[in-house]
């Protein structure tokens, strides 16, 4: 642990602590939304999209995070349209736009002049090499995601949890829906430099899943995943250093062990909630 | 004067891409209506709620709500779905659920005003559950689940109920407490209620309509063995699970036309 705090005295380490904070703010909010609405597919498929938005950035000389942002931002907002219009075939139009878009990522990074081992980052993280750039591009995200949730609470709660009954009450389903798949999708393509492409639905979906079990309401739901995104980010980075292993990997079994220990928890030590009795 | 029908509709065709369902059904709902809509799976009950709540457009025909648009009138129904069991993880309270009633359109920076909060104690207090106001809906029963769902459609003061399936998921005599809520709503607002229930519709509805693809309505009580027939195509298996009122007819006097 001491060797730890001495690490912090590097640049790189400082800047990999501050972008897994302001990732976990991000994922822990997100994430119920995620969870709540089940679309953890659905981010699957925007997260692999964004790879084809690396590799046109690549191509063309762009930064890939501003890159992957826009390409995936117009692909999860496609799939949404498509998803809500078409109602059925979903998940084959996920499936479809997630193979593509990794397609077109692959191609365009062929075609792509000069270095590019660093692509792989993207699909493992790399939290040990975020930029002061990057950091603030996540900054200004965490904040858009922060004054959205805020203002739109009320709707966003209600077209969760009963997108019907929200619909007759004149609440405009699909452009908000339209709206959370956006933030979904910067979410995804922040944490994507973070933990990589491979373990963006597992930090996304394991903190908010964890808080499940134990929040009353969405807002506690919020705030508790969000802590404990913080505190998996810590601790995985933390072993990473200390045992020299592969900081998104650790990043997330150190999430995957506390839900276990969170449904054991549930389980045995608070029981199933017991069912009021009818009156 | 005359008063005006609360729900319109005229030779009204609806159903999915391939199949219409709903042929040719008329219906016309008044002020003090109580409703109770019978008729088998895939006879297009959930087709002409969705019709009527605006979720499907209708292929051919004309439903006016209050004598608006389906878009513009729905906000005057009070709808109470059925009950899902996967929601039962959502971190919810009952009080939230019912103030959900009360969000329409966009809603930035909503907080309710303290006239709305009474109305949403009025409205738990109306369905009898004032004191699970705290509790997470994960931990309610099915009764008192429905309440809550009866709660939140009566906050933002509808014209109509409309409730699909309330009972499904119940056991009998709690659903009996829900009727009985219903038949003391019905002196302020119209219900249509959707259901399997034949002894709901028997005791505690006003009158009877029967769909399958077509809607039979007599503006009446009785089930007709015209109903029966075109719904289940067998009286004899509801007579033996013996209502406790006759709801058939002595003899058939009805000719449809």
């Amino acid at each position: 642990m001491d060797s730890f705090i001495a690490a912090l005295q590097f640049d790189f380490m400082r800047n990999a602590l501050l972008a897994g904070l302001l990732v976990s703010l991000a994922a822990g909010i997100v994430g119920v939304y995620v969870v709540l609405n089940r679309v953890a597919t659905l981010s699957g498929g925007i997260a692999h999209a964004a790879y084809g938005g690396v590799g046109i950035a690549y191509f063309f000389g762009f930064d890939p995070l501003l890159g992957g942002m826009v390409f995936s931002l117009f692909a999860a907002l496609g799939m949404k349209l498509v998803q809500r219009r078409t109602r059925q075939r979903a998940d084959t139009l996920i499936g479809v736009m997630w193979a593509v878009g990794m397609a077109v990522g692959i191609i365009f990074v062929d075609r792509a002049p000069g270095y590019k081992v660093d692509l792989m980052s993207f699909l493992f993280g790399s939290i040990l090499a975020v930029s002061p750039f990057e950091i603030a591009v996540i900054a200004v995200l965490d904040v858009i995601i922060l004054l959205t949730v805020f203002a739109l609470y009320r709707n966003l709660l209600s077209i969760s949890y009963d997108e019907t009954f929200a619909t007759v009450r004149g609440v405009p389903v699909e452009a908000i829906s339209l709206i959370l798949t956006a933030l979904i999708a910067l979410t995804v393509v922040m944490m994507m430099r973070v933990v990589g492409l491979i373990l963006v639905i597992a930090l996304l979906t394991l903190p908010a899943a964890i808080a499940n079990l134990f929040a009353r309401d969405m807002r506690q739901m919020m705030i508790l995943a969000s802590g404990l995104g913080a505190f998996f980010t810590l601790t995985g980075l933390w072993l990473s250093y200390a045992y020299n292993l592969t900081s998104g990997a650790a990043i997330i079994l150190v999430a995957a062990a506390t839900y276990l220990l969170g449904l054991l928890w549930k389980r045995f030590i608070m029981n199933r909630p017991k069912i009021v009795s009818a009156q | 004067m005359e008063i005006s029908p609360l729900i319109s509709i005229k030779n009204l065709y609806a159903g999915y891409e391939n199949e219409t369902i709903l042929q040719d059904v008329n219906l016309e709902m008044f002020p003090a209506d109580f409703i109770g809509l019978i008729g088998p799976n895939g006879g297009g009950k959930s087709t002409l709620l969705k019709v009527i709540l605006g979720l499907i457009p209708p292929q051919r025909g004309d439903v006016r709500v209050l004598d608006m648009d389906v878009q513009r009138g729905r906000r005057f129904i009070g709808y109470v779905p059925q009950f899902v069991d996967s929601d039962r993880d959502f971190p919810i309270s009952v009080w939230e659920t019912v103030s959900l009633g009360l969000v329409s359109g966009w809603s930035p920076f909503r907080r309710f005003t303290k006239q709305e909060k009474t109305r949403i104690e009025e409205s738990l207090d109306v369905v009898g559950i004032s004191n699970l106001s705290r509790k997470p809906m994960g931990k309610l029963s099915g009764g008192q689940r429905q309440r809550v769902f009866i709660a939140r459609a009566l906050v933002s003061d509808p014209k109509l109920l409309l409730l699909d399936e309330p009972t499904a998921s119940i056991d009998p005599n709690v659903s009996q407490d829900v009727y009985e809520l219903l038949e003391r709503l019905n002196s302020k607002m119209a219900i249509l209620l959707i259901t399997h229930d034949m002894m709901a519709v028997s005791s505690y509805t006003k009158t009877i309509a029967c769909l399958n693809r077509k809607l039979i309505y007599h503006n009446g009580k009785e089930l007709t063995p015209e109903m029966l027939d075109s719904t289940y195509g067998c009286p004899v298996d509801l007579i033996a699970h013996g209502l406790p009122h006759r709801v058939l007819p002595s003899h058939t006097e009805h000719t449809h036309g």
